[in-house]
């Protein structure tokens, strides 16, 4: 062997030594934390631990965990279909509103000419940097019967509801709460009835619907003015030479620039949604008739409270599963993941030909 | 014609401007009432939350926190964590976005893959999984189960290696010809030029862990160790005593806001660079 190839291999060495030093201590933290408990909490998932010595000695029991909420029916299915149709409307209406809110207020603060820019920024975006164990307590205060919402519901001679207090689905009430038709009430899904199933956000989980809309919106707000302000000037002023009006320039142009944004927004917002957790916590474990419960809460209430160890772990993995499948579709759906940054640009201009086209037309 | 679409834009621009005044007016209004309501007495606040003015101000409930709960204890835990975490995210993600921006090593790639794999878990369904570990390694109930599991964020080795990325390498060459060791130019070179991603890393963790309150229901039970979240969560839960005691809860919000607030007006730019920059696309 030469004396240079030794050097070179020596160097080659001192380098990786020098670079795994410095990433060691966010490689173990990361590893023991994250890594293992996953892999542990797997092993859980499909054993029979009761919470007692070590989850390494017990037993493997196979999918049963699984099964005893998702298949078996009873008290644990019920629960779990319930906290999947809490979810799952929390989920339909606080993305959609969150994403036009935060892009409408986004697209009004880039304006050029307006004042107080500053000023309105501070103001959307001071509710996201609060923690939602304040946030909670201060919609507790707010939305009690004798509230504050209900005091300006009362001025407007609208009765309010006595929000956390109301199990009553949205939609039911809207068609005047009647009782429930046999056909829907007989036929069951994960032990719910179908007439349950349709029930709409009870009032109460209503309200968390407002208190997340109202604090993630700030910080969506800062993403899509980020992506604003690298919308070149050009792009608009073609825009304007083409003689669009604000709306077709903000739906022809600005929106479909935007769309990287509005992917990363939509798909933040849906993981998030799927991980409720803090203000069920905070505000009443899942109250009234657990119509606020979610798969997070209740896979944390199933570990510690009930000492099944086995399902909180399992129900963790489900829902760490629907996450996983919800990103998915939205990617497919959306699908701006897979253009190349040619095909994208050149997507980008097509709106642009579009409406020359148009004012060729005319 | 000019003149008329002028006035146009004109009178559409005070359309916005109202809407975003009344819009502003919405999101600040219940952190207004959230600070009136904690001066109250108790049923004022629940009879009469809308006013502004309490009729009668007191300082009840803050003097019920100082004095008769374990409140200071709460604020004291949840300082000490803030600060050991953000300064944990601060050396070990500066040095894994360094090592992964600049050094050349075998198996950086997999690391590199090995962290955004890692951002991707929601921390939600770890609950379980961060309680067995802690548990077994002997953790639970102790600030190290607090705070050795949070030391390290992969948003923070994110942010630092896209800086990293971004700033040109001559100074750092510089100091390599001139015989300096890596450790010692990380350190006293590549730092001191970091500062705008290390100060955006600060105020993340700082918030991040302020306002964290899974990991710390999971991390211990030990009422001594309890921080604010967990405490606030608690006394907004069951209260001290009967009824409603806005005044007090509202006041314990507040004060485990002002922190965040005055860190957020102090740094009120960055902050809102910072989480934009956060942000794994």
């Amino acid at each position: 062997m030469s004396a240079t190839n030794v050097t070179n291999r020596r160097r080659t060495f001192r380098k990786d030594a020098v670079g795994w030093a410095f990433v060691a201590p966010c490689v173990i933290i990361l590893g023991v934390f994250l890594l293992i408990p996953i892999l542990m909490a797997a092993w859980v998932s499909v054993s029979d631990w009761t919470g007692r010595g070590s989850p390494l000695a017990s037993g493997f029991v196979g999918l049963e965990n699984y099964e005893s909420f998702l298949g078996k029916g009873g008290l644990p299915t019920k629960d779990f279909g319930l906290s999947i149709r809490n979810n799952a409307y929390y989920f339909v209406f606080v993305v959609p509103l969150q994403t036009v809110l935060s892009l409408g207020l986004a697209v009004l603060v880039n304006r050029k000419m307006l004042r107080a820019k500053a000023f309105f920024k501070t103001a959307f975006y001071f509710p996201s940097v609060t923690s939602t164990v304040a946030i909670t307590t201060l919609w507790t205060f707010l939305f009690s019967a004798t509230g504050a919402i209900n005091a300006m519901l009362e001025k407007l001679s609208v009765d309010g509801p006595n929000w956390f207090n109301d199990p009553r689905g949205i939609f039911h009430l809207m068609l005047g709460n009647p009782s429930a038709p046999p056909g829907l009430k007989q036929s069951e899904f994960l032990g719910v009835s179908l007439w349950d199933w349709l029930s709409g956000p009870s009032v109460a989980m209503c309200a968390f619907i407002v208190m997340a809309v109202f604090t993630t919106s700030g910080t969506f707000m800062l993403l899509f003015l980020a992506a604003l302000q690298t919308i070149g000037e050009e792009t608009k002023e073609a825009a304007l030479v083409d003689g669009a009006n604000g709306w077709q320039r903000f739906w022809h142009v600005t929106l479909p620039m935007l769309r990287p944004t509005l992917f990363t927004v939509i798909t933040l917002g849906t993981i998030g949604t799927w991980q409720v957790f803090d203000q069920i916590y905070v505000s009443g474990h899942g109250s009234p008739a657990k119509t606020t419960l979610t798969p997070a809460f209740l896979s944390y209430q199933s570990a510690f409270v009930d000492q099944q160890w086995g399902r909180g772990a399992a129900t963790s993995f489900v829902l760490f599963a629907i996450i996983i499948v919800f990103t998915i579709l939205q990617r497919m759906v959306t699908g701006s993941s897979d253009l190349s940054k040619e095909k994208r640009q050149r997507k980008l201009l097509r709106p642009l030909r579009w409406l020359k086209e148009k004012q060729v037309a005319s | 014609m000019r003149h008329r679409r002028g006035t146009a834009t004109g009178s559409a621009h005070w359309i916005v401007f109202a809407l975003l005044l009344a819009m502003a007016v919405v999101y600040v209004f219940p952190f207004v009432l959230q600070l009136a309501n904690s001066f109250k007495t108790d049923s004022e606040a629940s009879l009469a939350g809308m006013s502004l003015l309490p009729d009668t101000w007191t300082t009840a409930a803050y003097r019920t926190l100082f004095t008769g709960s374990a409140f200071p204890r709460w604020f004291a835990n949840s300082v000490i964590v803030a600060v050991a975490v953000t300064a944990g995210r601060v050396l070990f993600g500066s040095m894994a976005g360094y090592a992964l921006a600049r050094l050349e090593f075998h198996g950086r790639q997999a690391i590199f893959a090995f962290v955004v794999g890692v951002m991707a878990v929601p921390g939600v369904v770890l609950l379980i999984p961060k309680f067995l570990v802690i548990r077994e390694l002997g953790l639970y109930n102790s600030y190290l189960g607090l705070i050795v599991p949070l030391l390290v964020d992969a948003s923070g080795v994110f942010i630092m290696k896209n800086f990293f990325e971004s700033i040109p390498r001559a100074v750092e060459e510089a100091a390599y010809v001139d015989g300096a060791s890596v450790l010692r130019t990380y350190w006293s070179v590549v730092l001191p030029m970091a500062r705008p991603a290390l100060m955006s890393v600060v105020i993340l963790s700082f918030q991040g862990s302020w306002n964290e309150l899974s990991h710390f229901i999971v991390a211990s039970s030990d009422p001594a160790l309890v921080n604010l979240t967990k405490g606030v969560a608690q006394l907004v839960g069951g209260g001290l005593g009967a009824g409603n005691q806005y005044p007090l809860k509202l006041a314990a919000a507040t004060l485990m806001t002002i922190p965040m607030a005055i860190l957020f007006f102090v740094f009120q730019r960055r902050i809102m660079n910072a989480s934009t920059g956060a942000v794994k696309e």
